[in-house]
């Protein structure tokens, strides 16, 4: 007898569990041959509030963790991404069309990513932070602290490598993240949010949202919860509104022009200039013998 | 029964122009409560400040209804809402045990009283209730009543130790009967606090009461109820078992600390078209 397949349904990640939309609304995940690959969970501005009340809970515990703690979990990240490598380049092949060897290189630039942030984690306060001299009898210096919730809005292409390029240099950082995934193409986003949960990861540190970015750049921009945004595949329309909304809180707002093949640049994707982006400089103040 | 009627009312959509309608309903229901050991003056002060001008930003809101405090701090709370229309409640009456004897919970009422309390909030003694000593309970309640003076009662029947339906609606007649002007689900100090089920049947007393005799008894649930969404749940399930004349803080209240915050925001929301952030309101 003729076996019915089981299609799975692409569910959200927020706070450390996948909820279906808050809405009950799903999109269909369409193969680039127009065939049905899923159903994706289609996330709600609801869904991104709980998503950004989770990252805000998580925050201060995320940052008390020791930096060496924050670039073992990402090096597990990398570790876990790597066991399902495959399944990755099988959903990026369906979905773009790209061939196996393209979206195994895909998944492998991702893994790579997140092994460079994974040593960057407890190195970068080196690079950013310093001694000032002073004149009086102080021992001056400043040191970088995670900024706080910060957007990634990711890319359509390189639906894995340009997300988690956008992730990594963020929770390196020591701050906690709400992701929406490629629109196009946004299964690998739901399968890297079962890598996050096996890959202690807190809950609520990394929450990734699928979903339509119209519906939902405006209520990122504006929202008072959110101290940063992480982006890339901007049209200089979204980038603009993304400014402007940013402006009410002062939000740091980095938007990424990589695109392509730019994506495999470790120069400019794995250095610790992406991860100053999201720090506040703590600069203290020590009485030292005169 | 009461489980699914009160779940029934949660299934109302209110949105956008009726929402801001209700949400400043409910503010202006808020008892401002802190019951913490650590409170001081200046908290209380600082909460006074609140419980007038909720937020700075929007004059048109309303003030809350009352303050509630500790007797400690409540000479505090009268300088600071004086001429505000904000009303002083106090715990009183051994809160929140109420273990204690008779005659020094009742010199605690009469102290509020004078300290300028226009409100107490009692604790029934749970343990003579539970023990089938109703009579004791009735006394005592009735006792507090005088004492109060022209203060107006709140009966705290901590339902979450009351353990069925049953006796919480016993408890609802014998408080309401002894003289209660308002009954009160919990002090807070108890988990589970307030429930839409056990506030249901406390409304459904207070109706009854009212059918037979034609009096309006009060109700503040209280513990519990942080969320704006829910506050206005409880808005519905009062409207469709009592009626309009209850949506008024004269005969409900809602006993709450962050509830007041999560309203603002979403005010603010309403206002502003965005989620504003949490520290963008104070704690008191």
């Amino acid at each position: 007898m003729a076996r019915t397949e089981v299609l799975k349904t692409y569910k959200l990640y927020i706070n450390g569990g996948f909820p279906r939309s808050e809405s009950g609304r799903s999109i269909k995940a369409l193969g680039a041959d127009g065939g049905l690959m899923a159903h994706i969970c289609h996330a709600s501005r609801k869904d991104l509030r709980d998503a950004v009340g989770a990252a805000r809970a998580a925050h201060c515990k995320w940052l008390a963790r020791t930096a060496y703690n924050r670039g073992q979990i990402l090096y597990r990240l990398g570790e876990m991404l790597e066991g399902r490598a495959e399944e990755f380049a099988q959903a990026i092949k369906q979905s773009t069309g790209d061939d196996l060897r393209t979206a195994r290189k895909e998944v492998q630039a991702s893994v790579d990513r997140f092994v460079a942030y994974a040593g960057w984690a407890d190195k970068f306060p080196q690079v950013l932070g310093c001694q000032n001299p002073v004149a009086g009898p102080y021992y001056n210096f400043t040191v970088p602290e995670g900024t706080g919730v910060c957007a990634v809005v990711a890319p359509d292409e390189a639906s894995l490598l340009g997300l988690v390029s956008l992730i990594a240099p963020v929770i390196c950082a020591g701050c906690t993240v709400v992701a929406l995934g490629s629109e196009a193409h946004p299964i690998p986003t739901s399968i890297l949010g079962e890598v996050c949960q096996v890959s202690d990861v807190p809950a609520g540190v990394i929450n990734l949202l699928m979903g339509k970015r119209g519906e939902l750049i405006d209520w990122i921009a504006g929202h008072g919860e959110i101290d940063a945004v992480h982006a890339a595949g901007m049209s200089e329309k979204e980038a603009k509104g993304l400014r402007m909304g940013a402006a009410v809180n002062v939000k740091r707002v980095r938007i990424r022009d990589t695109s392509g093949d730019g994506w495999y640049d470790d120069e400019v994707c794995e250095s610790p200039w992406w991860v100053e982006g999201f720090v506040e400089m703590k600069t203290i103040w020590h009485p030292s013998g005169a | 029964m009461v489980d699914a009627r009160a779940a029934s009312f949660t299934k109302r959509s209110i949105k956008t122009s009726m929402k801001d309608a209700g949400l400043r309903i409910v503010l202006s229901m808020v008892d401002l409560t802190t019951l913490e050991g650590k409170d001081s003056a200046e908290k209380v002060r600082s909460l006074c400040r609140k419980a007038i001008t909720p937020d700075i930003n929007d004059l048109t809101l309303p003030h809350v209804a009352a303050v509630c405090v500790y007797p400690e701090l409540v000479t505090t709370a009268k300088e600071a809402l004086a001429g505000s229309g904000v009303r002083v409640a106090s715990v009183a009456t051994g809160f929140p045990s109420g273990q204690f004897p008779i005659d020094v919970r009742l010199e605690d009422t009469r102290r509020a009283v004078e300290a300028g309390a226009d409100e107490i909030d009692m604790v029934i003694s749970r343990g003579s209730f539970l023990a089938g000593d109703r009579g004791k309970v009735y006394d005592e309640i009735a006792s507090i009543k005088e004492a109060c003076g022209d203060a107006h009662l709140k009966v705290i029947l901590e339902t979450g130790e009351l353990e069925t339906y049953d006796l919480v609606r016993a408890a609802s007649d014998l408080a309401i009967h002894a003289g209660a002007d308002f009954i009160k689900t919990s002090t807070g100090k108890v988990s589970p606090a307030a429930t839409m089920s056990v506030t249901l049947v406390m409304l459904e007393a207070i109706r009854d009461h009212y059918l037979s005799t034609g009096v309006r008894i009060g109700m503040k649930p209280a513990g519990g109820i942080s969320k704006a969404k829910l506050s206005l749940h409880y808005l519905v399930m009062v409207k469709e078992t009592l009626g309009d004349e209850w949506l008024d803080p004269g005969l409900f209240r809602f006993g709450a600390s962050s509830l007041t915050n999560d309203l603002l925001m979403q005010l603010a929301k309403l206002r502003e078209g965005r989620y504003p952030a949490k520290h963008d309101f104070s704690d008191a």
